[in-house]
Formats: structure tokens, C-alpha cells, sequence
């Protein structure tokens, strides 16, 4: 049994050694060592809280029962999932952080003097609006997550989901909910804390359902934000240094990789929430009139041959790359051209992908040195001296429209100059849209070649066509 | 006139959030999915709530609906800790440089 005074020095340590988890992720040489500074402050925090609590009878025990539990089923899944899956994971564990947020909350109202927080029906104000803003926040962030997921994971449409009403609804629900916690303090009702966190569960779905696939980058940070500030809420209700802190730095994080994935597309954050991006194809017209225009596609061979006589290639991975997992097929390809002394670089979008830095992990996972991979703004203006562009699994972010029309729904967007190459080569499945819904210019260049199949299958045939 | 305990942790969020803004600014856009796997790793230091509320049942009612909750609670956020921060482990470690052995 350690005095309260101690246990909060302990508490400030661990949330000392999060921040020092974090700053460890500036470069990929500290990272590892960051990520031990995590897991320390973690064991300090569980630890201190076993030694504050002080009950060493079988409560113990079983509380030791239920941490291997989870630890085991969450060590499986780390070790089991594939990198591809990483977008549905993180959804995943952000939907746990909200309930386990919920379940906390819920505990400290119907058993507050565990808490010293005062007694059932006589709960201090000041803790009952902490506890019901963690419990609804972290209420958002589990059912938000869960669609989220179902969405990446392709067991929902990627489609926005939207009704007339749906913003007015959205914002009535959430009045609703403050007046709820309002009246909450006045009257300590359990009746209206169940239904603060039943209207919490629902506007979470009514929240992610009208946002696209292509948004998911931005929903899956914003996600990630919510989690923090619910764990923040829960801090402020226990009065716990670590999980303050923490909650902190997780919600400035979400939030701030919100606003990265927002300015890599150009879009406000409002107009993100509000959904509905992508889902009416209303210029039909003007897509006719495009569908007619030649496209220059051809095959593996032409392409190995254009590739071996470059001197310098440039390859633009997107989320096409990680359905067909081609990462390793591309690596090998990449592995023969350096062979014949070409010069391969790899340009990443911001938004390439379902998350943010999600094409920079597939291509570690292909063993592709990470100083060989770029970012937007230090490569674009090497594609003008580059002989081969070859974008795989990637489509808006490569649009010139963005630079040209003002019109086009992304216009605007940073997109990488790809079309300043020499030639481009374009592996993709059909001439269809990608998920802006709009028709990329650059199919029709008369230094496009475009590669009309999976991306794994044509990157092993070039392979193959390159001995 | 005492200044309430709730400011101190009021400042100290305030605080966190400045701190979070600039370490999280420093992280490299290459790591920005270990950042969230990491950050929900973290986020689940909520697990000192649940091991107070498991803790708090008699050794005559080790289960009561308040601390129920708290043992699901350590589940998910069991669950999160060691998936996050191994998962975390296992996408930095692929992360390496160029061999310059090759020149």
C-alpha cells in the first residue's frame, strides 16, 4: 500500500514516459527504443494502481485472470494480422479504448466511494459531468469505430449512407445529449446516464455512416482523437495524472493528423463530417464524351522493355497496392531494375491508402529501405527529370484535373506531377472512376501506357519480362 | 482562498495538449501508423479505472455490477496494451535504411 501522494508522482512518471513514446517516432532510429518507453510507462501505472488499491484478496487474482485474457487475445492478434489489415485494426482497437471508457464510467456511477467520488445518488457534480462526457465521448468513438471498421473491412459499403434530416438529426441528438447530462446532475438519475450513453452509441453510427472510403484516413484519425479526449474525461474523473496526460496527447494527435488528411486533400474537416463526397456520379455526360477518347494500354513486355531503358523510375504506390498485396512482387521488380544500375525512387501521398502512413508500412513490410521512399513535397519536383512514372494502385492523387479545373471536385488537392515524366505507366484494374468519382486526365496522355490488370499479377509478369 | 485541485489537473491537460502538438508535429509522416497504433496503446492506460473498480468488490462479492464492469473493462484494454504495443514493435522493427554495403 503506497500513500495517494506517491502513487500520483508514479502516475506523472509513466505519462512522462507516453510523451517520451511519442517523441521517439520522429525517426525511425529512436522509434524502437520510444516504444520501450511506452510499455514502461504502462507497467509503472499497473503496477502503482495495484500497490494504491491495497486489496490483495481473490479480487486480485481474478483481475490478474482477466489481464492474460485480454493480453493473450491481443498479442494473437498482433502477431496473426497481416500489414494490409492494419486501417481495420486500428478502427478495431480505437472501438475498444471507447468501451472500455464506457465500462469505466459506468462502474465509477453505480460504485463511486471506490472512486472517492462521494455515494450512489449523492455523486460530486464535478465528477458526474467528467464521468458523463468521458462515458459519451467514449460511447461515440466505440460505435463510430465499429462502422469504421465494418467499412474497411468490406462487410459494409464503403458507400456514404446519407437521408434528408441526417445533420439536423445529428445535431438534435447532440443537444440532446448535453441536456441529458444536464438534468443528469440535477436529479443523479441512473435512467438518464443509460440513455446519455444510448444516444451516445447511436449519433457515433449516425456520425460515420455518410463518409466515403476515400475519407477514411480522416475518419480514422478523427476516431483516434475521440479516443483520447474519452480517456482524458475518465482521467478528470479519477483524478489520474497518467490518463490526463495521455488523454492529452492522444487527442492532439488524432486531431492533428485530421488536419494533415484534410490539407492532403484539400477539403475542410466540416465538409468531411458532413459526408456525402463521392456518392452522386451526376456528370455522366462528360464522362461519355471522355470514354471515347483513345487510351494507349498495353502489356507486361512493353512495359519492362520502356523500364529497362530508363535511368530513372519513380514508383507511386496507392491503396490498389495493398487489395492486391503486391507489395513483395513490387520489391522484386524494383531489386532487378537497380540491378541494371536504374535509379528507383517511391513518391507516397499523404492520403495513399485507408490511414495515414499506411503505404510506408507495406512497402517496410517489403523490406523497401525507408530513405528510399518520399514524401509529396520532397519528390514532385523530380518527376520532371524522371524517365518512368509507374503508379500502382494509386488514382486521384495522380489527377493534373486537381492543377486544372476548377471545377472537379478535387480541385486544389496536392497531387503528385506524375504526368511530368517522361512516360507514365498506369496499372489498374478498368478506366473506371476512383473514389472521388471522377475521371483521372491523365489515362489520357499520350505518354500514358496503361497496364489493365491486378497489380500483383502484372508487377510478377513485368518481373518476369525483365530478364 | 484554496485553489481547487480540479485546476491543477485542469493545467496540466491544457499543458499535455501544447506538448502533444509539438511532439506529434515531430513525428515523421513514415511512422504516422505506428503513431496511432502506438497512441492507442497508450490511451489505454484507462485500465487503471477498471482495476480500481475490479478491485473494489468484497472477498464476499467479488462480483458485483459495478466491478463486472470494471473486469470487462480490463479485458478491452488488456486486449488494447498488448495488441497495440506489439503490433507497434512489429511494424518499427521493419522499418530499416539502406545497406550501403552493395557500393
Amino acid at each position: 500500500m503506497i500513500s495517494a501522494n506517491l502513487a500520483a508522482i508514479f502516475y506523472l512518471v509513466s505519462g512522462i514516459l507516453f510523451i517520451l513514446a511519442l517523441r521517439g517516432l520522429s525517426s525511425p532510429d529512436t522509434s524502437r527504443q520510444g516504444n520501450y518507453f511506452g510499455i514502461a510507462g504502462m507497467i509503472i501505472a499497473i503496477v502503482v494502481t495495484f500497490l494504491s488499491v491495497g486489496n490483495f484478496s481473490t479480487s486480485l487474482v481474478y483481475v490478474i485472470i482477466f489481464l492474460v485474457i485480454g493480453g493473450v487475445i491481443g498479442a494473437f492478434i498482433a502477431f496473426k494480422i497481416p500489414m494490409t489489415a492494419m486501417p481495420e485494426l486500428v478502427a478495431g482497437f480505437h472501438s475498444l479504448v471507447g468501451l472500455a471508457a464506457v465500462f469505466v464510467a459506468i462502474a465509477a456511477f453505480l460504485n463511486p466511494s471506490a472512486f472517492n467520488l462521494g455515494n450512489v445518488g449523492n455523486i460530486k457534480l464535478a465528477s458526474l459531468i467528467e464521468m458523463s462526457i468521458g462515458a459519451a465521448v467514449g460511447a461515440i468513438t466505440f460505435s463510430g469505430s465499429i462502422i469504421a471498421f465494418l467499412k474497411l473491412r468490406g462487410i459494409m459499403s464503403g458507400a456514404p449512407i446519407t437521408f434528408s434530416g441526417q445533420h439536423i438529426l445529428n445535431l438534435l441528438l447532440g443537444i440532446g445529449i448535453f441536456v441529458l447530462i444536464f438534468y443528469l446532475c440535477k436529479t443523479q438519475s441512473t435512467n438518464i446516464f443509460w440513455t446519455v450513453i444510448i444516444i451516445s452509441f447511436l449519433v457515433g453510427v449516425l456520425l460515420i455512416i455518410p463518409i466515403g472510403g476515400a475519407d477514411m484516413p480522416v475518419v480514422i484519425s478523427m476516431l483516434n482523437s475521440y479516443s483520447g479526449w474519452a480517456a482524458a474525461g475518465i482521467g478528470f474523473t479519477l483524478e489520474n495524472t497518467a490518463l490526463i496526460i495521455t488523454g492529452a496527447l492522444v487527442g492532439s494527435s488524432g486531431a492533428i493528423l485530421s488536419y494533415i488528411m484534410c490539407k492532403a486533400m484539400n477539403r475542410s474537416f466540416v465538409s468531411v463530417i458532413l459526408g456525402g463526397f463521392g456518392a452522386d456520379n451526376s456528370n455522366d455526360d462528360k464522362k461519355e464524351k471522355k470514354d471515347q477518347k483513345p487510351v494507349k494500354s498495353g502489356n507486361a513486355e512493353d512495359a519492362a522493355f520502356l523500364m529497362k531503358n530508363a535511368s530513372s523510375v519513380i514508383i507511386v504506390p496507392g491503396y490498389g497496392m495493398a487489395v492486391a498485396q503486391a507489395q513483395h512482387a513490387l520489391r522484386e521488380m524494383v531489386d532487378k531494375l537497380k540491378k541494371n544500375d536504374i535509379k528507383v525512387t517511391y513518391a507516397i501521398h499523404p492520403v495513399a491508402g485507408r490511414m495515414p502512413g499506411h503505404m510506408n508500412v507495406l512497402l517496410a513490410e517489403a523490406n523497401v529501405p525507408y530513405d528510399e521512399v518520399f514524401e509529396l513535397e520532397d519528390i514532385n519536383n523530380d518527376f520532371a527529370n524522371s524517365d518512368v512514372a509507374f503508379v500502382i494502385g494509386a488514382n486521384d492523387v495522380t489527377n493534373p484535373v486537381a492543377k486544372t479545373d476548377p471545377k472537379s471536385p478535387i480541385f486544389g488537392m496536392p497531387v503528385l506531377d506524375v504526368e511530368k515524366c517522361k512516360s507514365v505507366l498506369f496499372v489498374k484494374r478498368s478506366l473506371s472512376p476512383g473514389y472521388a468519382g471522377i475521371d483521372n486526365e491523365l489515362f489520357y496522355k499520350d505518354n500514358t501506357l496503361m497496364l489493365f490488370a491486378d497489380a500483383k499479377k502484372m508487377t510478377e509478369d513485368i518481373v518476369k519480362n525483365l530478364d | 482562498m484554496e485553489i481547487d485541485p480540479f485546476i491543477f489537473r485542469l493545467s496540466i491537460f491544457i499543458l499535455s495538449i501544447f506538448i502533444g502538438y509539438y511532439v506529434v508535429w515531430s513525428v515523421t509522416p513514415s511512422l504516422h501508423t505506428p503513431l496511432m497504433s502506438v497512441t492507442n496503446a497508450i490511451s489505454s492506460v484507462i485500465i487503471v479505472g477498471a482495476i480500481i473498480a475490479a478491485l473494489a468488490g468484497t472477498s464476499e462479492s467479488i462480483f458485483n455490477t459495478s466491478s463486472i464492469f470494471g473486469f470487462m473493462a480490463i479485458i478491452l484494454a488488456a486486449i488494447n496494451i498488448f495488441g497495440g504495443f506489439l503490433v507497434t514493435q512489429r511494424m518499427l522493427q521493419m522499418y530499416k535504411k539502406k545497406k550501403h554495403k552493395k557500393k
